[in-house]
């Protein structure tokens, strides 16, 4: 169940991030400043003042927040305003940059957040963490999201604007002379992903239900690349399959670390053999399929009877968008 | 009146002049050249006109208002379209998307009604396929529309360069060296593919050419750039004659 949980938000994670980092082009290294944001704002909103009173026992909660209770889905949409907001905040100084340059500030950006988390106990609780969440994330909450997101994101790549955005990874400088205004599309792309992060760090916070800043280190941001490149940088098919195949792998893999008799022979369990083999297994896609599983390709039901009819291996299986 | 002019135009980078005082008056309808030795400055102008430059000095003036230092895409908006000397194509995406792109600036639907799918999003995207296909069928790419446009032949790339300027429904079109690196059988056909399209469209087009021979038979109009000066301007008979232009050509 809780896999399943998991599956579905490191879908809607790698989506949004798949919009800005694989569509646009724009190699954005703070999502975890936004998922930390929707963790946290959704998990204050959802806790009643007494569990709050419970929790920040070195400062107290600074003061409407100590009394604020909203039900969560308001809270899980909270969390995608408030990430949002940052985004904007954060917007007009990224995109003055670009390529590497864009990277680092965003980076920044993340470590920022993470460090405020750690610091600001009268709303964070610091190091210490939020404690005791009520459960509130199930597969309906964590799916629907998903299947939201995938859906927005989708509909927008495969739209006018989508096609700008391929435009501006394509060549900036040619899109601009085709009238667009790279700034407002590539911003627009930023605030929604934020959103979907925000909103995402929320669910996640009401799955595991103890949050504190070492969660959201860029680790995290590290795995979801990790997603979307496996997945095809610019893929959303691609964004979706990586996620659910990485989130799984990390679980299933862990029997390889039990002791296990296989022909009467008993190999005792390694620690750390999942890590190794599941890093092996991205090697070996970065090496077979240089742009990751999908390329730049999409699924579509066209495709799929193709490939079902024996299309060539290596043939586009998804129409529509190269 | 002239559709486009410039008052006095300078650009320096650092100590370096790369254009001073250009005074171009370029009238509304026809072709204009721009031509000069390497290094001469054209491709400046360009990017002055288009907006990819600000100059350090002197106006832009296009249809009677003072452009100088607008962005790029808002050019664009107003009707100043160009292609680029080394093609700049979307190459992974296909012909025809390349050809969509161009449309994207003349569309009204917002984010959220291309999100949604809403009736106004549809329409226009429903109309911008169908002249994304007549324009490709006019430039002669039609069959290619879904091939990613890195794949084509260098000679329709450029062709495909000019009918995505073209998509973004330019009053003035800036071609920079079209015929570069095309044979003299490609260039033929070029010059009366951008003949036809001046006509069709009747648009204002302002030509950077090498190939001498191709502005001459081509252009009404000619602006001679050396070293960033302009030694000659005329029409291309004079400007075969002229001591300087000879001069700054094939040397003392």
């Amino acid at each position: 169940m809780r896999l399943l949980n998991n599956v579905a938000i490191f879908i809607t994670l790698a989506v949004a991030y798949n919009l800005i980092n694989g569509v646009c082009g724009q190699l954005h290294l703070g999502p975890n400043a936004f998922i930390t944001l929707g963790a946290y704002t959704a998990a204050l909103l959802t806790m009643t003042p007494a569990e709050k009173t419970l929790n920040f026992l070195v400062t107290p909660l600074y003061w409407p927040l100590s009394q604020a209770t909203l039900p969560f889905p308001a809270a899980l949409l909270a969390g995608g305003l408030v990430a949002v907001a940052f985004a904007l905040l954060t917007g007009f100084p990224v995109f003055r940059v670009r390529g590497d340059y864009l990277a680092i500030v965003t980076l920044g950006f993340g470590e920022v957040v993470r460090v405020l988390a750690n610091n600001l106990q009268g709303v964070t609780n610091g190091p210490l963490g939020l404690k005791g969440l009520y459960p509130y994330t199930n597969l309906w909450w964590s799916w629907g999201v998903a299947v939201a997101a995938t859906a927005v994101v989708a509909a927008l790549v495969n739209s006018s604007y989508g096609r700008a955005l391929n435009a501006i990874r394509e060549d900036e400088t040619a899109a601009k002379a085709m009238g667009i205004n790279t700034f407002r599309h590539l911003l627009g792309a930023y605030l929604l992903s934020a959103f979907f992060f925000g909103v995402g760090g929320g669910l996640l916070a009401h799955l595991i239900t103890t949050i504190s800043p070492s969660l959201f280190t860029f680790f995290l941001t590290f795995n979801l690349l990790i997603i979307i490149v496996v997945g095809g940088l610019g893929s959303t098919t691609g964004a979706i399959l990586a996620a659910a195949g990485f989130t799984l792998a990390g679980e299933w893999l862990r029997i390889v670390e039990e002791p296990t008799a296989i022909f009467g022979f008993t190999i005792p369990g390694i620690p750390g053999m999942r890590m190794v083999i599941l890093s092996l297994a991205l090697l070996l896609v970065i090496i077979f399929c240089r742009r990751g599983l999908m390329g730049r390709r999409e699924f579509s039901w066209a495709g799929l009877g193709r490939l079902l009819r024996g299309g060539l291996p290596g043939s586009v299986p998804g129409a529509g968008r190269p | 009146m002239a559709l486009l002019h410039t008052e006095n135009l300078d650009m320096r980078f650092g100590g370096l002049s790369a254009l001073e005082d250009l005074n171009l008056a370029v009238p509304a309808g026809g072709l204009y050249g721009l031509i000069g030795p390497n290094g001469a400055g054209k491709t400046t102008v360009f990017n002055l006109i288009s907006g990819f430059l600000k100059p350090t000095g002197g106006r832009i003036v296009w249809d009677g208002e003072d452009v100088t230092g607008e962005p790029p895409h808002r050019l664009t908006d107003w009707g100043i379209a160009r292609t680029f000397q080394n093609i700049r194509l979307f190459s992974d995406l296909s012909v025809l998307d390349n050809v969509l792109v161009g449309f994207h600036c003349r569309s009204h639907a917002t984010w959220g009604e291309a999100v949604l799918r809403l009736p106004r999003y549809r329409r226009e995207e429903l109309d911008r396929r169908s002249r994304g296909l007549a324009l490709l069928e006019e430039v002669g790419l039609a069959e290619a529309a879904d091939q990613p446009a890195g794949k084509l032949p260098y000679g329709h790339q450029r062709r495909l360069e000019i009918a995505r300027a073209l998509a973004t429904e330019p009053r003035c079109l800036l071609l920079d060296e079209p015929a570069a690196g095309l044979n003299p059988q490609e260039t033929g056909d070029l010059i009366s593919f951008i003949r036809g399209i001046q006509e069709r469209y009747n648009l204002t087009i302002l030509v950077i050419e090498h190939n001498l021979r191709l502005v001459m038979g081509l252009c009404q109009h000619l602006t001679v750039l050396d070293h960033g000066l302009t030694i000659a301007a005329g029409p291309p008979a004079d400007i075969r004659k002229h001591p300087e232009v000879i001069r700054a050509y094939l040397g003392e």
